[in-house]
């Protein structure tokens, strides 16, 4: 029994960080309509910034609140990292989808290969606070304190993004647009200023998910988010494409999934049966379990 | 991606045998081409490298026949070409089959999964297509990196089952034959390819890339024309995969990886898509440049340069991520549309 809540833990855990890096994609998506390939390599910017940080900022002696900066640093170099890449690369082939996922194809492959030229592509161990590896008993479960923290921080992520889709009037303007772009267009609204924002809100949610995935997996490595955004697509075809809810629910199975059959079957299965899950998902709804329209 | 130009004329098929002529002769020239390959051509190391190449430009057009004509964007590629890979090397190794029948049983194998696979992807289309033709290739390289049945061999792979393929495959000595393999494979996928592409189901495939809805309603059903495509293409790569099995003498996981079917969009939009000569020249030129990036990467004046630029300079993928980038941006036919501005000009003048 404590084997299965530690699991569940972890795999909540692992929920969070795909929750990060695909709610972005999927909010990107919808609206836009680009599918970003180089998404997972804004999760790895993420997780260097916060390595950079946390190796470099001796100043700071306290670790806890040396992670705390370079979790915000992280969140920041992310956002400007989305919203120069739509501004500078993705604008100019607006219209041009097939394009526009071969450019981020290309992006990419370019970043990853460029964290691996600067940082090397053996893992770097980021400098955690002690109370990371410290264990709280949850039903008699010992849980790691790192696993409790990345299931907080996501939680506050998609609080903050639901609040920011509902009450700000950008994220009326995002939804609106991803219900009908030309109407929103058509009201004298700028839509291609949200265009931006999605894609450096999209870019900072990724990088958190990035600092997490250095604490989750021991260590930041060139290719690590990238690894990760097959699940992350996985999770946006099942959750549905544009919705957030959707997103945190296909992220909940999808994590839980892999998690348990990797323990109770064999590792490495877990990973096949997500797989099964998501065709068994298109055979039964092609739009994604909370998609409105066939994508 | 254009309409394709006039198909079929004389002076295609003449420059196309020309060419597979020139090809064939390769292995017997003693020439040396300094700055490109080490040994002379006829050496077996360049000739490996460049039969690379042959099969590479051939894994290219299957790939363009989906991507290109039918303007399905299938992330998941690389999955047909490894199950050839590996198919026919577990028949040999497992159930002692020669070569051959190996291959043959590992073709008609991959034919019926792909038709499976195809039907579920195909649910969707698109981006969301992309998405899923990724992750069944993905599960299939998680099963050969983590092995969990102890059949793939893991990371390192497996080594070619020597004993079971004919005599003339086998050792350095023979790495010519091979070639030639490479090569008539790669004439025969290109004949198929044209044949395929020009014929009336070829016709439906480019309509579908220009416009689905359309093609719906004038009564045709889509599914059946996407589903051949990706069936062909599909059975085409693991063809391919036959045959560098046999080259580099064994089944890696570098070939199951979602990134090896993101080269292979490279090579496709590198030569340019909806041509099928494109796709091969893309294919050729991007198995080429691979090797020629990494003899730069590691070379004195890289080396020479201060860290934050030797770094990423020598790793092969950040230049070819670069050259990617700026290719979409500002020369989006690929290299086929360089040729048509010369033979434009030509013309002109």
């Amino acid at each position: 029994m404590t084997t299965f809540i530690l699991i569940t833990v972890t795999g909540l855990g692992l929920a969070g960080l795909y929750f990060l890096l695909a709610s972005g994609l999927s909010l990107i998506f919808g609206l836009m309509h680009v599918l970003n390939l180089a998404h997972g390599a804004l999760f790895g910017l993420g997780g260097y910034t916060a390595w950079l940080v946390m190796d470099r900022l001796s100043v700071v002696h306290d670790p806890g609140l040396r992670f705390v900066i370079a979790l915000l640093v992280a969140a920041a170099v992310g956002f400007g990292a989305g919203g120069v890449m739509e501004r500078a690369l993705i604008r100019r082939l607006y219209g041009r989808l097939v394009d526009q996922v071969l450019l981020t194809v290309g992006l990419g492959l370019a970043l990853v290969a460029l964290f691996g030229g600067l940082w090397g592509y053996d893992p770097l161990v980021l400098d955690q606070p002690r109370w990371f590896g410290e264990v709280t008993h949850v039903l008699g479960a010992r849980i790691p304190n790192s696993r409790l923290l990345i299931l907080l921080v996501a939680l506050a992520s998609f609080g903050g993004l639901l609040l920011f889709l509902d009450r700000t009037r950008h994220g009326l303007v995002i939804r609106a647009g991803v219900e009908n772009p030309n109407m929103v267009r058509a009201l004298g609204i700028d839509v291609e200023r949200s265009f931006t924002l999605v894609f450096a809100v999209g870019g900072m949610l990724a990088a958190i998910g990035g600092t997490l995935g250095a604490v989750f997996f021991n260590g930041i490595s060139p290719a690590l988010g990238t690894n990760q955004l097959v699940f992350a697509f996985i999770v946006v075809v099942i959750g549905g494409m544009g919705s957030v809810a959707g997103t945190a629910l296909g992220a909940l199975l999808v994590a839980l999934t892999q998690q348990y059959v990797n323990f109770y079957a064999a590792t490495g299965l877990g990973d096949v049966a997500v797989v099964f899950l998501l065709a068994l998902v298109l055979m039964i709804r092609p739009q994604g379990l909370l998609g409105k329209v066939a994508p | 991606m254009r309409l394709r130009a006039n198909a079929g004329t004389d002076r295609t098929v003449a420059v196309f045998v020309g060419l597979a002529g020139l090809l064939a002769l390769l292995p017997t020239l003693d020439l040396t081409i300094p700055g490109i390959f080490n040994g002379p051509l006829s050496s077996p190391g360049t000739i490996q490298v460049v039969g690379i190449g042959l099969v590479f430009a051939a894994l290219a057009v299957s790939y363009d026949v989906l991507f290109g004509y039918t303007g399905l964007l299938s992330f998941g590629h690389a999955l047909p070409f490894a199950l050839g890979v590996y198919g026919t090397n577990l028949l040999m190794l497992r159930s002692g089959m020669d070569y051959l029948p190996a291959a043959v049983v590992t073709l008609v194998g991959v034919v019926a999964v792909s038709v499976v696979l195809g039907s579920v992807a195909l649910r969707t289309g698109g981006i969301a297509f992309a998405m899923v033709t990724l992750a069944f290739a993905e599960s299939f390289s998680i099963l050969v990196l983590t092995d969990p049945f102890r059949l793939f061999g893991g990371e390192e792979g497996l080594p070619l089952a020597v004993e079971h393929v004919p005599e003339a495959f086998r050792g350095v000595a023979n790495v010519r034959n091979i070639y030639w393999l490479a090569l008539s494979f790669l004439v025969g996928t290109f004949l198929v390819a044209r044949r395929a592409t020009t014929s009336r189901a070829g016709r439906v495939w480019e309509a579908i890339r220009e416009n689905e809805a359309r093609v719906e309603l004038l009564g045709l059903r889509p599914f059946v024309f996407k589903l051949a495509a990706f069936v062909l293409a599909s059975g085409l790569a693991a063809g391919a995969g036959a045959i560098h099995l046999l080259l580099v003498r064994g089944a890696t996981a570098g070939v199951t990886t979602a990134d090896f079917t993101l080269a292979l969009l490279v090579m496709v939009v590198l030569g340019g898509p909806g041509r099928l000569w494109g796709a091969a020249i893309g294919g050729f030129v991007y198995g080429i440049l691979t090797l020629r990036l990494s003899v730069v990467a590691t070379s004195h004046v890289v080396a020479s340069l201060p860290h934050w630029l030797a770094g990423p300079l020598s790793e092969p993928l950040f230049v070819l991520g670069v050259v990617f980038v700026l290719l979409v941006l500002f020369l989006p036919g690929g290299l086929v549309t360089l040729f048509d501005r010369l033979v434009g000009r030509l013309r002109r003048s």
